[in-house]
């Protein structure tokens, strides 16, 4: 009964109205505002449950399929569908606004229903951006996304925020008009903005090297990878707890997603063409940014560096499939490859967010995001100390941990490749390790760094919610990743299936 | 001459909209400044006839009047029609400032209705003779406009700018005529297609006719390199000026270029094309990159004007059906767009003080969340950011020039346009990120808050239901 219902469209617009409800509730009474919000957002989590309970994790085709003519004139649909690619972000999304809402409920005391409904309306524009299978939808909803974000930057941000926000935007939104007129081409092409269409229809070899570089653009900005990563550290460093929590959580996996359901199956042969490429780079960003966010002497930054190094095994598994697939003693390595970066992408997400929220509960008592400001602070947080030693073992990929599973894969993965990639992929291991647990050690042991740090309260119950919820969560998907690699098994073989056949017309 | 009665018929809106204006004239000349009030209900009710008129006698097809010098076609039906709206909304947005700046006058209001009068003529006109009547017509009007605040030195100037510059303009376009005129001997746009198609011209005189016409026209739009006067005359003029000038004759610009290049002289297409190409270019590099060293913020409007001129000639350019409708489409919605921002400008100015200076708009969140929101809309629409409709206008002229393979010019147009996403999204970060530096209330009489609300909201809701004005836009090249 409940797949009748348009759920996408339940998820996508219940925050957004909310969101619009909530802004219209103004800031004389933020408590309304906020319970309101939290209100809207557990709803909207609940609303995305089925799309787990009720997914038929052995169907091939797109699930929960909505669809309508939107603009006719140019054959744009409201399209809407997911796979089981983009349906365990989608949770991961619905589940991490709840999160974030959470940990700004009294930190934000400026503006808190607009900070509050930018949360709620990017979460549905996200929600928007994993289900999409139209081009326009889909782009309308990629750069819909920068607004809310913008402002959420520039307006709760830190000192350097106006810098750092239109660089977020600028470098964004170039990476994305290209990659309009490569969509805009392929309608020239096919006759519709479908995006399924685009991966059926036929490319010949240049055609599909130019749209591939225009996708990576846009994808490699997002994700980001070397060397378009500069204004991701910017960015978080500037943006308040709950913006960096979404940006690296979700805002990420939106570049690896695009990959996986625009570049791999639409330019199969480009991909298969410029995999060294790609593998290049993701090997530049393992190792040379795990270098990088050793030295960092912000925490916002180090763990900026790590995500983009962590984002940069995800692109490693998705484009180490060719060789893989050339390597005729590889069974099945492809599979375990694609399926280590999705993990990855998931595990990160809940990762990412909880060393952000652990560096954010710090700032909000110090209001210093410096490692030297900081020592010994087990002795005045002894709960908060034990939440973020884990969180930062999960990090560096401690067994047991979600952030082994992910990694884990794509290593096994990448030997059937290549040995080197996996011996390059291995050592950022021991790179992770050295800069999370160093910097852990210099914050978090040793005796009280200064006064400030001795009376630090420890965490209060909101806190203890939320890092707790995440820990479960890091726990769970590290101990039993079965359900999570489950539900994505059969579109991941069907999309391997789909880019090893040529698409250059015979 | 025959005459008979389905001319009239034919003519009806702009029979109509002369005796209103002149009605209106009169009824000011009778009324005290207290009563100033009942010639801006006047007027809109005008409006609002003309409206009616012309939606109760549109047509289906082309139909010609007055010897070949009047045309009445759905273009021309969907032009008019939406011209009465943007005049409406500029005519509500002016109230307010001429009221402040001390000069309501009635003549604002009968001299925006002779201007309108002549851009429908320019946009019913079926030869070079009633086209240049319409345009000098409107252009006579906004001259007199610009200059409106006697005791405004810098108005004067621009007026005076204005007006040197629009008659170096009229001269041009007029030697061009008069070249065309001279190869085929015909002044109807219909003859000098068939002359051209049959091939008996002078070569020569012909393109000198063309590069002139070309020229005057794309002074008329504020294309590059002919583009001095724009930013000149919308910093001068009285904002509410301004905002007639920045919207309104965009509209009529685009069906005078639609008349002169696609109806009188469409077997030379190949060589417009190519100069459009050229002036396309330049205004998107020049209105883009300028802009962004813009401290006025009328200023910085005339030169993101420019580059839009660049994106409605792109859908010129491509030259087919689809392109013509994506123009329009561009034309229309830009020019909707800027009218939202020059009203929220007004909005922002109060007794004694014009908000002008990108520091202006400072804090603005703060002072009002629901009027930064919609002029956040307005400039997100500008800078074509989904899902507001501007975003919807660039797809659709992008759309158009890949269609004819000229995908170099579509990448060209969308790094321009991130570029121009600069100093928009400086301008939000005005409103949202900076402190107020003054926090007196603003103030609007209701209509002006109503107006400006519809206005900036139609971003966001033609961003989402785009499909009715697209098909519109579209049915008519049909």
């Amino acid at each position: 009964m409940l797949a009748d219902l348009p759920l996408l469209s339940f998820t996508i617009w219940t925050p957004i109205i909310g969101g619009f409800l909530v802004l219209m509730s103004g800031d004389k009474t933020p408590n309304v505002s906020r319970w309101l919000a939290l209100f809207v957002a557990v709803l909207t989590f609940v609303i995305s449950l089925p799309l787990y309970s009720d997914f038929d994790s052995q169907q091939v085709a797109m699930q929960f399929v909505e669809r309508a003519s939107w603009i006719s004139q140019f054959n744009i649909e409201y399209y809407l569908g997911v796979d089981g690619i983009s349906m365990p972000l989608i949770l991961l999304t619905t589940f991490i606004t709840i999160l974030v809402l959470i940990a700004g409920w009294e930190v934000i005391q400026s503006k808190p229903s607009q900070y509050m409904a930018a949360f709620l309306i990017m979460e549905g524009i996200m929600v928007g951006v994993f289900s999409a299978l139209d081009g326009v939808l889909f782009y309308v909803f990629w750069e819909a996304m920068l607004i809310p974000m913008f402002l959420i930057i520039g307006i709760w941000g830190g000192p350097n925020r106006v810098y750092a926000t239109i660089k977020f935007f600028l470098y964004t939104f170039l990476g994305s008009v290209l990659m309009l007129v490569a969509l805009i081409y392929m309608y020239y092409q096919s006759g519709s903005f479908d995006v399924l269409g685009f991966q059926r229809m036929p490319l010949n070899m240049t055609e599909q090297v130019l749209i591939f570089l225009a996708f990576l653009l846009a994808f490699a900005v997002k994700v980001p990878m070397w060397p378009v990563h500069t204004w991701l550290p910017d960015a978080h460093v500037e943006a308040p707890t709950g913006g960096s929590v979404i940006l690296a959580a979700i805002m990420l996996k939106i570049g690896g997603y695009g990959f996986l359901r625009f570049s791999l199956p639409i330019t199969p042969d480009a991909s298969r063409e410029l995999d060294w490429l790609m593998i290049s780079l993701s090997l530049v960003a393992v190792v040379y940014i795990g270098f990088v966010a050793l030295v960092q002497k912000d925490m916002k930054k180090l763990i900026a560096y790590s995500s983009i190094s962590h984002m940069g095994f995800v692109t490693l598994g998705f484009f180490t499939v060719f060789m893989i697939a050339a390597n005729s003693q590889a069974n099945g390595g492809e599979l375990l490859g694609m399926s280590g970066g999705m993990v990855q992408m998931v595990s990160h997400g809940f990762i990412s967010a909880a060393m952000f929220l652990c560096v954010g509960v710090m700032y909000d008592r110090l209001h210093s995001r410096m490692i030297k400001d900081y020592g010994g602070v087990v002795n005045s947080m002894p709960i908060f100390a034990a939440f973020f030693v884990f969180f930062a073992m999960a990090n560096a990929g401690l067994p047991g941990t979600s952030g082994f599973v992910g990694e884990f894969m794509v290593i096994i993965a990448s030997f059937r490749a290549d040995i080197w990639f996996a011996v390059l992929a291995a050592t950022t291991l021991i790179i992770g390790a050295a800069y999370t647990l160093w910097m852990v050690k210099r914050v978090v042991f040793g005796e009280a760094g200064n006064e400030a740090v001795a009376t630090m309260k420890d965490l209060n119950k909101r806190e203890v919610l939320v890092l707790s919820t995440l820990l479960f969560a890091v726990l769970a998907l590290g101990l039993s990743p079965a359900p999570l690699i489950d539900v994505m098994n059969t579109s991941i073989e069907n999309l391997l299936s789909h880019i090893v056949i040529s698409k250059i017309p015979g | 001459m025959s005459f008979d009665h389905t001319m009239l018929y034919l003519t009806a809106p702009e029979i109509t909209l002369a005796l209103l204006a002149s009605a209106v004239l009169l009824l000011d000349s009778f009324l005290k400044p207290s009563q100033r009030v009942l010639t801006y209900i006047a007027t809109l009710l005008s409006l609002l006839i003309v409206f009616m008129v012309t939606f109760a006698t549109h047509v289906d097809s082309s139909l010609m009047a007055f010897d070949g010098q009047y045309i009445r076609d759905p273009m021309s039906d969907v032009l008019k029609l939406s011209l009465f709206v943007l005049m409406a909304f500029v005519f509500v947005y002016a109230k307010d400032d001429l009221r402040r700046r001390g000069s309501e006058r009635g003549e604002f209001y009968a001299l925006g209705l002779f201007a309108l009068l002549g851009m429908m003529i320019m946009i019913s006109a079926a030869s070079f003779l009633s086209l240049y009547l319409g345009l000098e017509l409107l252009a006579l009007c906004l001259y007199a406009l610009v200059a409106f605040q006697r005791n405004s030195a810098s108005g004067s100037e621009a007026a005076m700018k204005y007006f040197v510059l629009g008659a170096l303009a009229s001269g041009l376009l007029l030697y061009g005529i008069s070249m065309v005129y001279g190869a085929t001997g015909q002044l109807g746009f219909a003859a000098i297609a068939e002359r051209l198609q049959q091939g008996q011209v002078d070569a020569v005189v012909m393109s000198f006719g063309l590069v002139f016409v070309v020229l005057g026209l794309a002074f008329k739009l504020g294309a590059v390199p002919f583009h001095m006067w724009v930013p000149d005359v919308y910093q001068g003029a009285p904002t509410s000026v301004t905002a007639l000038i920045g919207s309104a004759p965009k509209v009529a610009a685009f069906a005078m270029a639609m008349r002169i290049l696609v109806d009188a002289l469409p077997s030379m297409q190949e060589q417009w094309q190519l100069m459009l190409i050229i002036l396309a270019v330049l205004s998107l590099a020049v209105g883009n990159i300028v802009a962004i060293a813009q401290t006025n913020i009328k200023r910085m409007l005339a030169y993101s004007t420019i580059s839009h001129v660049g994106f409605i000639l792109l859908g010129l350019i491509a030259g087919t059906t689809v392109g013509y409708a994506s123009a329009m489409f561009y034309a229309l919605v830009y020019a909707l767009t800027a009218l939202g921002g020059f009203g929220l400008l007004m909005f922002i100015s109060r007794q004694g003080f014009d908000a002008e200076n990108l520091h202006d708009l400072k804090g603005l969140n703060e002072r009002s969340p629901w009027y930064a929101l919609m002029m956040m809309l307005v400039l997100f629409s500008m800078a074509g950011v989904p899902p507001t409709v501007g975003f919807f206008a660039k797809l659709a002229v992008l759309d158009a020039i890949i269609r004819v393979d000229l995908l170099w010019l579509a990448i060209t147009a969308v790094i321009f346009s991130v570029i121009g996403a600069f100093y928009y999204l400086r301008v939000i970060k005005m409103m949202y990120f900076d402190k107020a530096e003054c926090s007196e209330p603003l103030q609007a009489s209701t209509d002006t808050r109503f107006a400006l609300s519809l206005n900036g909201l139609a971003m966001i809701g033609l961003g989402i239901m785009p499909s009715a004005l697209m098909s519109v836009c579209a049915s008519v090249f049909a």
